[in-house]
């Protein structure tokens, strides 16, 4: 079966000044995907995330949601859009009661006193339901968010960044109910990070993003397949065998260190040949494992090589 | 329009920060109350030391009508700043929250939210407007009770028979309301372009301030641009004090001695109002959120 287009950007650009924080970027997302937007710090996803809910005037390009172009049917579709963008602020002067029926209010739904507590008791704050959010932790007022976003059961739900600020408790509850939303409710989720673990773990197709540009766009599943593999490598002396590794011909298959651990990349059949030249030059191996991770293809394909061959302090 | 509004208006009026405007007008206009009460006699003799040493004057000077006419005198030039702590907030201090960005991905229209906005502050302006009349006029005239009010100008006197004072005081709030809602429209259009709302309340008060220096000093070239100035015709309210008087030199009961001034005033006032708050619509329609 045919999955429909929920989301279709073509060749978008956002430009501040002279700074291009999004460069002709294309995407679709299909009905039901859990789609994570990846790159570093400043790479253009809240900046796209922002265009996909009319935050940002987009310098060119064009957006469709659910078959409609975003310019002409802005209100229709944000009706079936729930964002939480970067920090869930919400008005810290009222209770996470009267913010939510504010909210569900704004977001064109009557807000019945059942309607709010079960959203509240969702997520977890039925009990603190009447306390001001100003004595809330970050991680309540994330839940709040998400009730937010949630209350007018929207079909697609965006969530910029949402572990931002949450201790390790309060990612899993995020990454939990991600999970749930997908595939019990059968929402189409878009969720940014630069946490390459959380997207990794929830979505099913990933864009990593570059400087405003789209640099790769597949399912986890796809970007691990390619043709090299990556290797973490152990020795008695990483030094010796970094000095070695950089002289012989494996120079160019060095990869930037990743928690002082040496890191090569190579053909599966090139392995054998590698350890054989590391014990004839008297380097003893310890370790020489195979890493299937989306960080060693993310820092693959977006960090320089100025980190090679260096060692953290 | 008006469930946003309503929902404007909640927020205002959820935030402490609005009823401070409200304990300092009664704690202003309750101090100079209780001065005039108490003390009140050796102001009006002083006031009007040159005055009675030539003219016997009868009856009632310290009362209702005149407290409330020296309070106008006095509040006006600092109720702009309790405007501004509102009106100045209304788009940055979302901004600073970060909770417009979380309004704005609701499926409302822009204009609706900002005219909302907009219109918001202009209902805390009157409310604010209203209490003072309430204090100033309702409450003088229960302390102080009322009498023919007694008016003294830089170059003559003004006295206002009591029958003729209360309609005069109508108009001469609504004339203050234009006057007010000019500052919450500036310091409205001066909430769009920050993020925090200290800017704009600073930036309002310093516009008034150095409008009304510049409105005040008698200097050729400002002259040029003194009839401009929207602080030149924010004390056109006194207008309305001013009458007519017939050849026996009698004043006429309900006239104005020059109406076309408060016509212009307010025209002018009223398009300061329509181009900020104007300006600031079309700009937040268009605005690209970061905050």
């Amino acid at each position: 079966m045919m999955m429909q287009d929920i989301v279709k950007v073509d060749n978008l650009s956002k430009q501040f000044g002279h700074l291009t924080a999004v460069d002709d970027l294309s995407f679709s997302v299909k009905s039901g995907d859990v789609y994570g937007f990846l790159g570093q710090n400043g790479a253009g996803k809240s900046t796209s995330i922002r265009m996909l809910l009319t935050l940002i005037t987009p310098t060119s390009g064009h957006i469709e949601l659910f078959g409609y172009d975003l310019n002409t049917h802005r209100k229709e579709i944000l009706q079936q859009i729930g964002a939480v963008i970067e920090k869930p602020d919400v008005y810290k002067y009222l209770s996470a009661y009267q913010n939510l029926k504010l909210f569900a209010k704004l977001s064109g739904v009557k807000p019945t006193h059942t309607l709010l507590m079960d959203q509240l008791e969702m997520v977890g704050l039925a009990n603190r339901a009447n306390d001001t959010v100003k004595t809330f932790s970050q991680g309540m007022k994330q839940r709040l968010g998400i009730a937010i976003a949630l209350v007018h059961n929207p079909q697609l739900i965006i969530l910029d960044e949402p572990t931002n600020g949450l201790d390790p408790q309060g990612i899993a509850d995020i990454r939990n109910l991600i999970l749930i939303l997908s595939k019990e409710q059968k929402k189409t989720v878009i969720v940014s990070s630069h946490l390459l673990n959380e997207i990794e773990q929830i979505a099913s197709r990933i864009l990593i993003f570059d400087k405003g540009k789209k640099l790769v766009e597949g399912t986890a599943q796809e970007l691990f397949n390619t043709a090299q593999t990556i290797l973490q490598l152990d020795t008695t002396n990483n030094t010796q065998a970094l000095e070695f590794l950089l002289q012989s011909k494996w120079a160019n298959n060095l990869q930037p260190m990743r928690d002082g651990q040496l890191i090569i990349q190579l053909d599966k059949s090139d392995i054998p040949l590698l350890n054989k030249d590391l014990v004839a030059n008297n380097i003893e191996v310890l370790l020489l494992q195979p890493r299937h991770s989306l960080e060693d293809y993310f820092l693959q394909i977006t960090a320089g090589k100025q980190h090679v061959g260096t060692f953290k302090n | 329009m008006w469930a946003h509004l309503k929902i404007e208006l909640y927020k205002i009026f959820r935030r402490p920060r609005t009823y401070l405007a409200f304990a300092a007008i009664t704690a202003l206009i309750g101090v100079i109350q209780l001065g005039l009460l108490v003390d009140g006699k050796e102001y009006t003799s002083f006031v009007m030391a040159d005055f009675t040493s030539s003219f016997a004057v009868d009856g009632k000077i310290l009362n209702g009508y005149f407290i409330c006419y020296v309070i106008l005198q006095l509040l006006l030039v600092h109720v702009p700043l309790l405007i501004a702590l509102i009106a100045a907030d209304m788009i940055s201090g979302e901004a600073n929250m970060g909770t417009l960005r979380l309004l704005l991905t609701k499926p409302q229209s822009r204009t609706a939210i900002v005219t909302a906005k907009f219109l918001a502050s202009v209902i805390y302006t009157l409310l604010l407007l209203i209490w003072i009349a309430v204090m100033g006029l309702f409450v003088s005239m229960l302390i102080f009770g009322t009498d023919d009010l007694f008016l003294m100008k830089s170059s003559y006197v003004v006295i206002v028979k009591e029958s003729d004072v209360f309609w005069r005081y109508a108009g001469a709030f609504c004339f203050a309301a234009l006057a007010m809602l000019t500052v919450t429209s500036l310091a409205f259009f001066l909430s769009f372009f920050a993020e925090n709302s200290i800017g704009p309340i600073v930036a309002t008060m310093s516009i008034i301030i150095v409008f009304t220096i510049l409105s005040t000093m008698n200097i050729p070239i400002f002259n040029i641009i003194k009839p401009y100035l929207f602080t030149s015709h924010m004390i056109t309210w006194k207008e309305f004090f001013d009458f007519k008087v017939n050849d026996a030199n009698e004043a006429i009961v309900g006239s104005i001695q020059y109406p076309e001034k408060i016509i212009r005033s307010a025209s002018i006032l009223l398009i300061h109002i329509i181009g900020f708050a104007g300006t600031a619509i079309l700009l937040f329609r268009k605005k690209d959120i970061l905050s």
